[in-house]
């Protein structure tokens, strides 16, 4: 019996750093903890909700609970 | 032995494909709400249904006075605006001048909960066939942070800084029980936006609401519990927490009335 290939996950995700509003409730949200606060400010004067890479499998909620729609979701 | 029925596709390097992205309704600006306001997902999910049901060209929506007072910033289709409290109005007018629009109203609790109560009731009751998209997060979020008729008991507000006393300002007020028993509201149900998983049953709503209107059913009205992380005087985080904990006890989540 052959073993089942599964997919490494490969997801990816994109946040436009310079508009994030900083509720981070996308934080909250992502199941594999893969989103995490910036160390340094942006234009907004908050500091940012950025990706870390790792096991993201694309799930998008992060995008679908962001408020400001500034995330973008690869698979 | 059964063969495997997984298809397992390669992955091969360097290959993404987009699962989400912003809808082409929404325009690509920043908004003005505050961080973490649920305004910004209800926007993309009227935006996103909107899109799906392929009626951009044919609908109207009339935006509230209220945070969200300047929405026809943010969409891109026909927009119109109304005296406050006044949208159910102004919706019956333009359906009734023009049946073949898809006509959505988009109020807050202080719009159609207190000054818009009458309208809202009597177009419900003739069944006028609009939807109304209802944001009830408990406060006046554009002047202050004041009472609503929707704060719950004992929320502390710019108006009752001591918390709302039943005794001295009434109990707060479930629109959609009011509204359940007239024959003419067909579809009520209440979701919230506070988890991602609520915000995709509130598109499955929100997407039903104007199926209803599509199909000719009637009046349709979606109630979206939202966060107000400023004037409730915490995080965006513990605004979406205390959505779960309190205020979808007293406000509880599913349909109320369906056909």
């Amino acid at each position: 019996m052959k073993a089942i290939k599964v997919k490494k996950p490969s997801g990816k995700i994109k946040i436009n750093k310079d508009r994030c509003k900083g509720c981070y409730l996308c934080i909250v949200n992502c199941p594999n903890g893969r989103i995490k606060i910036a160390e340094d400010l942006n234009v907004k004067g908050v500091k940012p909700a950025i990706f870390s890479p790792g096991n993201c499998t694309g799930c998008a909620m992060c995008a679908v609970i962001c408020p400001e729609c500034i995330i973008e979701v690869y698979r | 032995m059964k063969k495997n029925r997984i298809k397992v596709i390669p992955a091969k390097k360097g290959e993404t494909n987009r699962v989400f992205a912003r809808p082409a309704t929404l325009r690509d600006i920043d908004n003005h709400y505050c961080a973490g306001c649920g305004h910004g997902i209800i926007h993309r999910l009227i935006c996103e249904v909107i899109d799906e049901l392929g009626i951009r060209e044919k609908v109207i929506a009339i935006a509230p006075v209220g945070c969200a007072v300047i929405a026809y910033d943010y969409w891109d289709f026909d927009v119109t605006e109304a005296p406050h409290g006044r949208t159910p109005a102004v919706a019956t007018g333009i359906k009734r001048t023009r049946p073949n629009n898809i006509v959505f109203t988009y109020q807050g609790d202080g719009d159609l909960a207190a000054i818009g109560t009458a309208e809202t009731i009597h177009a419900a009751n003739r069944g006028e066939n609009i939807t109304i998209i209802f944001v009830n997060n408990g406060v006046y979020g554009m002047t202050g942070g004041q009472m609503a008729p929707t704060t719950l008991a004992g929320q502390k507000t710019a108006t009752t800084i001591y918390g709302r006393s039943l005794r001295r300002e009434g109990y707060p007020i479930r629109m959609l029980e009011i509204l359940a028993p007239l024959p003419g509201a067909r579809y009520l149900e209440r979701v919230s936006v506070h988890s991602a998983h609520e915000t995709l049953r509130a598109k499955r709503a929100i997407m039903k609401a104007f199926k209803t209107q599509v199909d000719g059913k009637g009046f349709s009205m979606v109630e979206v519990l939202s966060m107000c992380p400023t004037y409730w005087g915490m995080s965006a985080i513990k605004a979406a927490e205390r959505i779960r904990s309190d205020v979808a006890t007293f406000y509880p989540l599913g349909v109320v009335k369906t056909y």
